[in-house]
Order: structure tokens, then C-alpha cells, then sequence
């Protein structure tokens, strides 16, 4: 009995225990639910229990799924490689040239901190600048740049990556910059001693030490904007449509059936992506 | 020391933009909250006034506004507490190696990429078909754990995989119960890193959106009202009431870094006698 108690596997077990019960409930059984439900039918009021693939055939027939899955990459691509290239950029000046700790310390908080207020109004505060009225558009006009006010700042695809950008850019500063701190000095050193230059410091010898931080930040971000519905609703002025926001449609129209075999679609697409970057990196190892 | 390349100044302006493009609109909402009783959602301002922080505080123009800050407020506290308790309990869990941690380990990961919208759809139909109504305290609670619990265990990862054990093992040799090495050796340790879990456990719920949309029940929290707002109120309250999130937002961060650097001061202080003691 003894043996038992001390034995690692049931401390550990009874440790997690409040986790397990926390994503059992809240995560397994609600995908799970999903999943069942995706086979169900809708009447106007309700759902029915039954073996329908007819959710599926209509999703997979339905010329609209693909425009919104391709739309849905679309702005998963664009925001990664613009991500990616600010938040490379942001941390090279962050980790290489502050000298001071403290100072890095600030500015590394300065960029973490719109993480922890509201996202809502985040994307609200782009309207008083990117509206038909808005400081750009009064910019533009005064500098005599256009003639008339420009109509896809807001409300336009436009709209939607540079708040995807806005406010995902964080989740690539803080996985890079904590790679590129990692790195021994002394290596940048002996590349620049041999010869190398800037550039091929950054693509030979930075690059690759920092390929943990960018599939961590990758993950991230590719996640976010596939699974996002609000941003794309809101900074679109519901002109443009990914999967998210299809599910939500559903959802609004009280048809969950259909809202599921979406959702389990959209879940395995993202999976798919996430299993595919975890073969590059092995993120227990890295934490 | 070397002189500042031309690089660092090309990328200093860069960084500058970047933390102008990050917070430009914030600033900018936080001036046009002021905007005068005429003005309307755009500059120009037509006078200033504190009219729209005003309305806040009237219930007809605005709805259920406080209410739901509280009902926020609350869950936010709710949720910040179990994630710092959870998150430890699984930190110290997954020390421990046992048998089937990486399967765990993968579902923790699973609950930061699984998209929002289908953890509100999940556990909106789990609760609706139990018969159970949905509550921002039940549902709209546990649904709010499936991202705060991974962002804390993540942060708990970090700090044990730099954990000195020799600690706890000196703790052991003079006689302490595990449950004291926990108590008195690992907890004060890692008590600047407990903040930052209760950091992100209180903002990341009292910011969630999607996970709450379908699970709050028929009482909307503070971000679900606001969203409400932008379809249906169409002046410069809404920025006011941005402009007051966002202050108490940077409150709530500022008083968090706050405690993280007391600590770190009274540590410096106190936490070493090397050179004081006996020889």
C-alpha cells in the first residue's frame, strides 16, 4: 500500500487531476459533442439525434465551403509572413542591439502589454483612424495624395489583416525574442571573425538557432487567425467570410448540426497544420 | 563600448513605428472619448467635454454596462485563482514524469489551438443537451479555463525546467514533509512567476470573447455587452467606455508588475545572508 502511494505515476496523477477533470469536461467531451452532433439533423426549433452524413455532403458540395476554406488561408498566410517579419525584426533589435537588461526588460513589457487588455476594443480603435472620415483617409487628402476618401481602409480585407497583425504580432515577439536571447554571443562572434556579414549571420547562424521560437510563434498565430470569427466580422464589416464566421452564421440560425460538421472540418485542418510544424520542433524540449 | 551602427538606428525607427502602429488607435480612441457633445465617431473634435464618460454612468443610455463589468470582475478573480492553483498542481505534476503526462502534455497543447468558437459550440450543446442552463460562472467559467490553464501551465514549464532541485533536496535532508518543501521552498521560488499566471489568468478572461459568446447564459459579460454596443450605439460612448477598459486594464498589469518587483526587492533584501552569518 505504501509502494502505491509513494509511487510517482499516482502523485503525478492526483497532481493533474484538477486539470484533467477541467479539460475533460470543457474540452474532450465538447468536442466529442461536436463530433456527434455533426451527424444530427435540424428542425427549426431543434436538433434530432440521427446518422446524417447529409451535414457533411452539403459542406463538401457547397461552392461556397472552398471560397471560404481557400479565404480562410488566405489571411492565415498573409498574417503569418507579416507577423513573421515584424516580429523577427522587432526581437533581432530587442535581443542584438539594447545593451541595457532593464531597458530590454521595458521594451520587450511595452510590447506584451496590449496582449492583456481587450481585443475588441483594439479592433473598435481602427475605426476613428481607417473610416471614409478617419485620420487616414484626412492625411491622405491633406497631403494631396487622393482626391477622394479611400473606401477600403475599413471595412474591407484590408481592414481585416492589419487587425489580424495588430494584434497576433505579440505571439511571434516574445517565442523569437526568447530564442535569440538563448543564443551564445560567442557564436555571432566567430561567424563575424570568419568573415561572414550581417546577412549571413542573420540566415546562417540566427535563423537556425531560432527555429524553435518561430514554429512556437508560427503555431500561434496560424491557429488564431484560422479559428477566428470576430476580427474577420467586425474589420470586414461582414463583407468577407472565413470558416469561423460560417460556424457563427450557423450558430445564429440555430443550426448547430450543420455549425458542427464545420467546426469538425475546420478542427482537423488546424490539427493537421499544428501536427505538421510539431514534427519540425519539439516543444517540450524548448519550453 | 562600440558605437551605434547605422542598423541600430534603422532598426530603432522601426521598433519606434511598430509601438506607434500598437498603440496609435488606443490613444486615439482615448482622445475622441473627450469629443464634445456635437461631435460624432471621427475627428474633427467639436469642442471637448466629459459627456460620453457621463452617459456611462446613466443606465438608460448605455444598458447593463456595470453590471456586467462586475460579472466580469468577478470571473476574471474566479478564474485567476484556479489557474494559478490548477497550474501549479499540474506544474508539479509533470516534474514528476509519470506515466501517460505526454499524452496530457499533448491536450494541454490541443486547448491553445482549438479554434475559440468551437469550445463555445461544444460546451453550449454539452450543457443544452445535459438540460443544464448555460452561466457565466458554470460553463462560461470552465470554458474560460480551457485558455487560461495551458497559458499558466506553459509559464509553469518554463520555470521548472530552470528549477534548482537542490533546494528541495536540502529542504528533504533536514527533515521537511513534502508537503513542507512545497510550502516552504518551491512556492516562495517561484512566487514571481505565480504573479504572471495570475496576470494572464485574470486578463485573458476578463478580455475573452468567443469562449464566453455561447456559454454566459442569458447575463453578458463586460466584452460580450461591448460587442453589442458596436452594432447598435453609434457615439463616442463606446469610446469612452474603451478608454475606461483599457485604463483598468493597464491598472490591473500595472499593480501585477508592481507586486513581481516588491518581491523581487524584498528578496534582494532579505533572501541572502552570505557574509552575514556565522562562520
Amino acid at each position: 500500500m505504501q509502494r502505491i502511494l509513494n509511487s510517482r505515476h499516482l502523485t503525478g496523477w492526483l497532481l493533474a487531476a484538477p486539470l484533467v477533470v477541467v479539460l475533460a469536461i470543457f474540452l474532450v467531451l465538447p468536442v466529442l459533442m461536436i463530433v456527434v452532433v455533426s451527424f444530427w439533423q435540424a428542425t427549426e426549433f431543434s436538433i434530432v439525434p440521427a446518422f446524417d452524413l447529409g451535414n457533411y455532403e452539403f459542406l463538401f458540395t457547397s461552392h461556397v465551403t472552398l471560397d471560404v476554406f481557400w479565404n480562410t488561408f488566405r489571411y492565415a498566410l498573409i498574417t503569418w509572413a507579416l507577423t513573421l517579419g515584424i516580429g523577427f525584426t522587432v526581437s533581432w533589435f530587442l535581443a542584438f542591439h539594447i545593451r541595457s537588461q532593464t531597458t530590454q526588460v521595458a521594451l520587450a513589457l511595452l510590447c506584451t502589454v496590449p496582449f492583456w487588455t481587450s481585443n475588441i476594443i483594439r479592433m473598435i480603435s481602427w475605426v476613428p483612424f481607417l473610416g471614409r472620415n478617419g485620420l487616414a483617409n484626412q492625411a491622405f487628402l491633406s497631403m494631396g495624395l487622393i482626391d477622394a476618401p479611400l473606401d477600403w481602409l475599413l471595412f474591407s480585407d484590408f481592414a481585416v489583416i492589419l487587425a489580424f497583425v495588430h494584434l497576433n504580432t505579440v505571439f511571434m515577439i516574445i517565442p523569437i525574442l526568447n530564442s535569440m536571447m538563448r543564443i551564445d554571443r560567442s557564436l555571432l562572434e566567430a561567424a563575424r571573425d570568419a568573415g561572414a556579414s550581417p546577412f549571413q549571420i542573420m540566415t546562417n547562424v540566427v535563423i537556425p538557432l531560432c527555429k524553435p521560437g518561430i514554429m512556437i510563434g508560427s503555431i500561434f498565430v496560424l491557429t488564431l487567425v484560422m479559428g477566428d470569427f470576430i476580427t474577420v466580422r467586425f474589420m470586414s464589416g461582414s463583407q468577407s467570410a472565413n470558416v469561423g464566421r460560417l460556424i457563427s452564421n450557423d450558430i445564429g440560425l440555430l443550426q448547430y448540426p450543420s455549425a458542427s460538421a464545420t467546426s469538425v472540418v475546420l478542427l482537423l485542418t488546424v490539427l493537421l497544420v499544428v501536427a505538421g510544424m510539431l514534427r519540425l520542433v519539439d516543444i517540450r524540449k524548448e519550453l | 563600448m562600440e558605437p551605434r551602427s547605422r542598423s541600430f538606428y534603422a532598426l530603432a525607427a522601426f521598433f519606434g513605428l511598430y509601438v506607434l502602429f500598437l498603440y496609435g488607435p488606443t490613444i486615439t480612441i482615448g482622445i475622441l472619448s473627450f469629443q464634445g457633445v456635437d461631435g460624432g465617431l471621427t475627428f474633427p473634435m467639436r469642442g471637448t467635454s466629459l459627456n460620453w464618460f457621463r452617459e456611462l454612468f446613466m443606465q438608460q443610455a448605455v444598458g447593463d454596462i456595470w453590471g456586467s463589468f462586475f460579472r466580469s470582475l468577478t470571473l476574471g478573480i474566479m478564474v485567476m485563482v484556479t489557474t494559478v492553483v490548477v497550474s501549479v498542481m499540474g506544474g508539479l505534476a509533470f516534474r514528476k514524469r509519470f506515466k501517460g503526462s505526454a499524452v496530457l502534455f499533448y491536450l494541454v497543447i490541443a486547448a491553445l489551438v482549438i479554434p475559440s468558437i468551437l469550445v463555445s459550440l461544444g460546451v453550449g450543446l454539452v450543457f443544452s443537451q445535459a438540460g443544464i442552463r448555460t452561466h457565466w460562472a458554470t460553463s462560461g467559467f470552465g470554458s474560460q479555463l480551457t485558455w487560461t490553464l495551458p497559458f499558466g501551465l506553459l509559464v509553469m514549464f518554463a520555470v521548472f525546467n530552470r528549477f534548482n532541485r537542490a533546494y528541495e533536496e536540502a529542504a528533504r535532508d533536514q527533515g521537511a514533509t513534502p508537503w513542507q518543501v512545497v510550502i516552504h521552498v518551491v512556492v516562495p521560488i517561484i512566487a514571481p512567476s505565480l504573479i504572471g499566471v495570475a496576470l494572464f489568468g485574470f486578463t485573458l478572461s476578463y478580455d475573452e470573447f468567443a469562449r464566453t459568446l455561447l456559454t454566459s447564459g442569458s447575463r453578458n459579460t463586460l466584452p460580450l455587452e461591448i460587442y453589442g454596443m458596436t452594432t447598435n450605439v453609434t457615439t463616442p460612448v463606446i469610446y469612452a467606455l474603451g478608454t475606461l477598459t483599457t485604463l483598468f486594464s493597464f491598472v490591473v498589469i500595472g499593480v501585477f508588475l508592481l507586486a513581481v518587483k516588491l518581491l523581487g526587492a524584498r528578496r534582494a533584501a532579505k533572501g541572502n545572508d552570505a557574509g552575514s552569518g556565522l562562520v
